[in-house]
């Protein structure tokens, strides 16, 4: 990827006049090395990243990742099919919903279990709170690599009214180990659905309040459009998806084109990166597609209040394990960071054979490199502040 | 307040005012770090600080210098240890040789130099040898990026601050503070911001701008960009010596805010010739105190520009702009007197 070698610097509109800068050999000195993480305030946990730096330049970028890796998918060889679900939970443990959800509905297809209304639902809902309270977060820890610090403790306040919401759901805030093999934990409590009603009317005012603060802060564009542009050919060469892909402008959404657990009973819209303060596929475009994503979230938890029909949530759930069907299969799903697809071998015992994910932060981090190489030191920050990463889900 | 009858025994006034000085560098850094807290915290829908001490956590910054004083004192060993442990001393002496021509009040004043002006624009730039010191001294790369960003922005913004200071120069006709505040006497449009509209009135945006810069505050925090370079210039110090960075940077604020209510906001002097009962040293430090005020505001407000458009603000837009205003200023008091 030779051809990013020219400074994210926006001179004007045409890309003739960006300066190019020769970085093959360099008069004035040698190059500096610069170890950033894994402990580094911005880098979202313990990413490392390798730096070559020519003053305040980086010319080469190296990720270094596995300070968070847990074994993940060689534990689950050795846990029967539910007690996989703890461990699911914490791979992006800022969306656990979402990533519960791809492994639910995968041992679902492979034991052949269709799941009532009522679960399918109730599954929408939890996950598309849990899309917000991880979109939240996103946005709000976004803001202070940028050096803005007042919308990060806003923003934990509105994701703050959601985990009091889950808490009440099934008592865990952050790992919840809710969504189960063929139905769920508990039901919803009763009395709940209103609280969720009152969270969507709270939380819609909150968006523009968040706008007039970050998003269309002169300071904040300035230092986010037209800076880690990231091309749509780019993004799908390096199989970038989630809001990442969307913010270049590919209107690619799983849970409208590929629907699973009755999304194809919802109406929304999937926000897409038009490049309105700069180029499609900036730093801009992909916080503000997360924004969009939050509006788009409420509009469907709303639908699935309304249309939330009556049911037993754990009637479906297997009762064991032992007579599973020899075979494979492979569910993806939209977490808030991309495609979580969930590849299971069974070979009939209890014990799953072999699990493997995909997520979608290991794919926007293995392209941060191609992307990111020849900007600054404060743009690297954005960058990697944009691109959404959890480094729970790229280390597993 | 009165006290001509110290200055038959000069030696015991510059004790005395040398003391006193630090104790109220001392007080105000306290207070003011009390003060950001509980600002930041009712910006950002939080309560701060409601425990130590009683009410609303008034000692909470006593405690915390408590606290940086028993700590472990760090220095890394492949530190240059004396030029690191030198270095927080000489950024604090630049921050508090500047009080020493704040006019708190008509008598109260360190040393009224008849080049006071000139004394404040030259002893400011002491602090960043003492920040390029600490950078270079720490051998971390992270603090040499920290330093490298102070040494270019705070140069770079003297220009523009010392072209906004010589304004109120110019309508004075003197360089000395307390001139400078005496001229302003009356009642509050006889102050520089007000007169020559609007010239000085862009002087004194600038002037507040750019000293921003000067002092590493929001927007223009670089050389401490939490989330870039860790902690920046003092990212290996640790206990008192990082408590003395921290007086200095707070110093330094009140320094620039006392110069600005100084020169542009009539110093001392009441906005009413009514209201001249109260001594005028409670009107300079309210003065100084509400810019200060700003300060903070902004920094929990605003995100944090880049390097180069830093320098793009400075060299584009505040350099000119304060070279042709200071321009027109002379030109009108050429033409049409101060």
């Amino acid at each position: 990827m030779k051809e990013t070698k020219e400074l994210n610097i926006p001179l004007g509109p045409d890309p003739e006049k960006l300066l190019k800068l020769d970085l093959s050999h360099n008069p004035f000195g040698e190059r500096m090395t610069l170890q950033m993480g894994p402990q580094h305030p911005a880098t979202h946990g313990v990413l490392r990243l390798e730096l070559q730096t020519d003053g305040e330049i980086v010319t080469q970028i190296t990720p270094y990742i596995g300070y968070l890796h847990r074994c993940f998918e060689k534990i689950a060889e050795s846990v029967s099919y539910p007690q996989v679900i703890p461990y699911v939970d914490r791979m992006d443990y800022l969306s656990s919903m979402n990533m519960s959800l791809g492994y639910a509905l995968n041992v679902e297809k492979l034991m052949g279990i269709q799941v009532n209304e009522r679960i399918q639902t109730i599954r929408v809902l939890v996950c598309e709170m849990n899309r917000i309270a991880s979109h939240c977060v996103a946005i709000a820890t976004y803001g202070l690599d940028i050096g803005a610090w007042t919308p990060l403790l806003f923003l934990f306040q509105e994701r703050e009214h959601i985990l009091d919401l889950f808490e009440e759901l099934c008592g865990g805030r952050l790992l919840f180990n809710y969504i189960r093999i063929g139905g769920l934990s508990h039901d919803i409590p009763p009395g709940w659905t209103d609280k969720v009603l009152q969270f969507c009317d709270y939380m819609i005012p909150k968006i523009p309040e968040l706008n007039e603060l970050l998003s269309f802060n002169k300071i904040f564009i300035e230092r986010t459009a037209n800076v880690g542009v990231m091309s749509s050919k780019l993004a799908i060469a390096y199989g970038i998806t989630g809001p990442n892909l969307r913010a270049t402008g590919v209107d690619y959404d799983m849970r409208r084109d590929e629907p699973y657990s009755g999304y194809q009973n919802y109406q929304f819209k999937p926000a897409i990166g038009r490049g309105e303060q700069g180029q499609p596929g900036d730093c801009w475009d992909r916080y503000i597609v997360r924004v969009r994503e939050i509006e788009e979230s409420l509009k469907i938890m709303k639908q699935a209040i309304a249309r939330l029909p009556e049911g037993d949530v754990k009637e479906q759930m297997p009762k064991n394990f032992n007579k599973m069907p020899i075979g494979d299969s492979f569910v993806r799903t939209e977490a808030p960071r991309g495609e979580l697809g969930i590849y299971l071998v069974s070979d009939g015992t209890k014990k799953p054979y072999r699990v493997k994910a995909r997520s979608g932060a290991y794919c926007s981090i293995s392209a941060l490199p191609a992307f990111a190489t020849g900007c600054l030191i404060a743009d690297l920050v954005a960058i990697v502040a944009s691109i959404d990463i959890v480094l729970g889900e790229v280390d597993r | 307040m009165n006290l001509e009858f110290l200055s038959q025994i000069p030696l015991l006034l510059t004790i005395v005012y040398c003391v006193a000085v630090v104790a109220f560098v001392f007080l105000f850094v306290l207070f003011s770090n009390w003060l950001e807290r509980k600002i930041s915290a009712h910006i950002q829908d939080r309560l701060g600080p409601m425990e130590t001490g009683g009410w609303h956590g008034w000692s909470q910054a006593i405690a915390d210098a408590l606290k940086l004083l028993f700590k472990e004192d760090i220095i890394p060993a492949a530190a240059d240890n004396k030029l690191f442990r030198l270095a927080p001393y000489l950024v604090f002496v630049g921050s508090l040789a500047g009080f020493a021509v704040l006019p708190f009040g008509a008598q109260l004043i360190g040393s009224d130099l008849n080049i006071g002006m000139y004394y404040v624009i030259a002893i400011s730039s002491l602090v960043v040898i003492g920040i390029l010191m600490a950078g270079w001294a720490s051998n971390n790369k992270w603090a040499l990026y920290g330093a490298m960003r102070a040494a270019a922005q705070m140069v770079s913004y003297e220009v523009p601050v010392a072209l906004s200071l010589l304004v109120p120069v110019i309508m004075s006709g003197t360089m000395s503070m307390q001139e400078i505040v005496h001229n302003q006497e009356g009642y509050f449009w006889n102050w520089y911001v007000f007169r020559m509209f609007p010239f000085s009135f862009v002087a004194f945006i600038i002037y507040f701008w750019a000293s921003l810069a000067e002092v590493n505050r929001n927007p223009f925090d670089l050389p401490e960009a939490e989330s870039e370079l860790v902690a920046g210039y003092f990212t290996e110090y640790s206990g008192m010596r990082f408590a003395i960075f921290f007086l200095a940077e707070y110093g330094n604020m009140f320094v620039v805010s006392a110069i600005a209510a100084t020169v542009f906001l009539g110093g001392w002097q009441a906005p009413f010739p009514f209201l001249k009962f109260i001594p005028g040293a409670v009107w300079f430090i309210g003065k100084a105190m509400s810019l200060v005020f700003v300060q903070m505001w902004l920094r929990w407000t605003l995100p944090r520009l880049r390097v180069d458009q830093l320098m793009h603000v400075c060299w584009k837009i505040f350099l000119p702009f304060s070279f042709a205003n200071l321009m027109l200023v002379g030109l009108w008091a050429v033409l049409w007197g101060k």
